[in-house]
């Protein structure tokens, strides 16, 4: 895979400096497409599970905990599962369309985890929560990182299944009984869902803390002044 | 690689790059409130219309042995209106209309005649709980050959006595587990569980097990869904 290169002068100052082109534009559109449906899914989610907040019998009923409805989507169930039942395939789609394109394209090898990265994941651990020292970067995304994406994508595609095992349990009755049955498809599911969204708190963190520079390559492609070199 | 532009430059094709991101924004429709409600209920339709694909007519609902019953007193009760809209048991009746050779009324005598089934399945709950019960009765599509009816008919719908209404494709209706269930835990039904009549269907979701059920009527044509089907909940909502 190329990645491209330029060299940036500013023609007042004569200063020079470099971006690097990240993200391609399927790869964008995905990102953002996917952002909105994760939303959706998880606020009407938690409205349908406001419906049986629990995940045991339902006499006697025992609530695992009361999801405030100002926090959820749909107004109730029924408009909930309105709201769910169409950005789920959205959110497939989406889901499809970017493993496809990263697998087509080749772009899959800037991001996916893999053996050899698991030596260099304890440093930048080091280096993010124990004050250790930074290892150098070498390329768009360190071993971290690859390994928190890579793991959401497999969320992701985790949270669909669990989906269909729920909504369908006897059609797909296989699906239920691979993830122990129908209550812990359930249960599963909605883990899933709260995996996701601290991975995107994280996310979200990370950005605040890493600057402009990463959010705008997100939406352009392009990432100014990278701390990697590319030969 | 590499190649060499101004700053300037460099921003217009950040720009332009941000500018195919504007699909993005169709998204923003869904927040449109005079668009919201369509949008939400193509997006149900075509969920609906998906679930049919999935739909297999021959593939069973899985069963249970009698061990894994939930017992009948933790068989929960689910009304929409009352637990119990008092028909008069001695006098009741199935009256049977529309695409058939033989309409008129039914007695439960009649429709215990046929072959009777019983089986251990899943009940299903739209609001996430399930319990596995124990129902008898017969076969809607034995109970359809009986009245006649034409196989080319595409509805199945029902009435009852609390004036809540269901409706079945035709696939649903003639599945094997099927039933027109009189029996709940080798028990006639009692009546917070819909005496005399009610469907059980394994492969649907609980809002289609239409209790006290006062009519059928087969059709081509559907005037109107279900209680909560015409209040936004799916019309094809098979398991």
């Amino acid at each position: 895979m190329a990645t491209r290169v330029i060299a940036i002068q500013d023609p007042k100052t004569g200063e020079g400096t470099e971006a690097v082109y990240e993200h391609p534009f399927v790869v964008r559109l995905c990102h953002w497409v996917n952002t909105a449906s994760l939303f959706v899914l998880a606020g009407s989610g938690l409205q349908i599970f406001r419906a049986f907040p629990s995940f045991g019998a339902k006499i006697p009923q025992k609530d695992l905990l009361h999801w405030p409805k100002a926090l959820a989507l749909g107004g109730w169930l029924g408009g909930a599962l309105q709201w769910h039942l169409t950005f789920i395939w959205i959110y497939l789609a989406t889901g499809l369309f970017y493993i496809g394109y990263q697998v087509f394209s080749g772009n899959f090898k800037q991001v996916l985890f893999v053996g050899r990265d698991i030596p260099a994941v304890w440093p930048m651990v080091r280096h993010y929560f124990f004050f250790g020292p930074k290892p150098a970067a070498r390329e768009a995304y360190n071993a971290l990182q690859k390994c928190v994406y890579t793991s959401a994508v497999a969320l992701g595609v985790l949270s669909v299944l669990t989906g269909f095992a729920v909504w369908k349990p006897v059609q797909f009755s296989w699906l239920a009984w691979l993830m122990g049955g129908f209550h812990w498809a359930r249960l599963w599911h909605f883990l899933i869902m709260w995996a996701l969204l601290g991975f995107v708190f994280g996310h979200l963190v990370m950005v605040l803390l890493h600057g402009w520079n990463n959010f705008v390559s997100m939406l352009t492609g392009w990432k100014k002044d990278p701390e990697y070199r590319l030969d | 690689m590499g190649s060499r532009t101004d700053s300037r430059r460099f921003k217009s094709i950040g720009r332009r790059e941000l500018l195919k991101l504007t699909p993005v924004v169709a998204l923003g429709t869904f927040a449109i409130p005079k668009l919201q409600a369509p949008l939400l209920k193509a997006g149900l339709s075509f969920s609906d219309w998906v679930s049919t694909k999935f739909f297999r007519s021959g593939h069973l609902a899985p069963t249970f042995a009698n061990s894994e019953v939930t017992p009948f007193s933790r068989f929960p009760i689910n009304d929409y209106d009352v637990d119990d809209p008092e028909v008069d048991l001695e006098r009741w009746t199935l009256t049977v209309s529309g695409a058939v050779r033989k309409p008129g009324d039914y007695t439960l005598a009649q429709i215990q005649a046929l072959p009777k089934i019983t089986q251990n399945t899943r009940h299903v709950c739209v609001e996430g709980w399930d319990v596995i019960g124990r129902f008898g009765g017969a076969r809607l599509a034995d109970f359809l050959q009986t009245i006649g009816a034409d196989p080319a008919a595409r509805f199945v719908s029902f009435e009852c006595a609390d004036h809540y209404y269901e409706s079945l494709d035709r696939a649903t209706a003639v599945h094997p587990q099927t039933l027109l269930c009189y029996e709940m835990y080798d028990q006639p039904l009692t009546r917070e569980h819909g005496a005399p009549l009610r469907l059980q269907i394994p492969t649907q979701i609980g809002y289609k097990q239409a209790k006290y059920l006062t009519h059928l009527k087969v059709s081509h044509v559907l005037d109107k869904l279900g209680y909560w089907e015409d209040q936004g909940y799916s019309w094809f909502y098979d398991l």
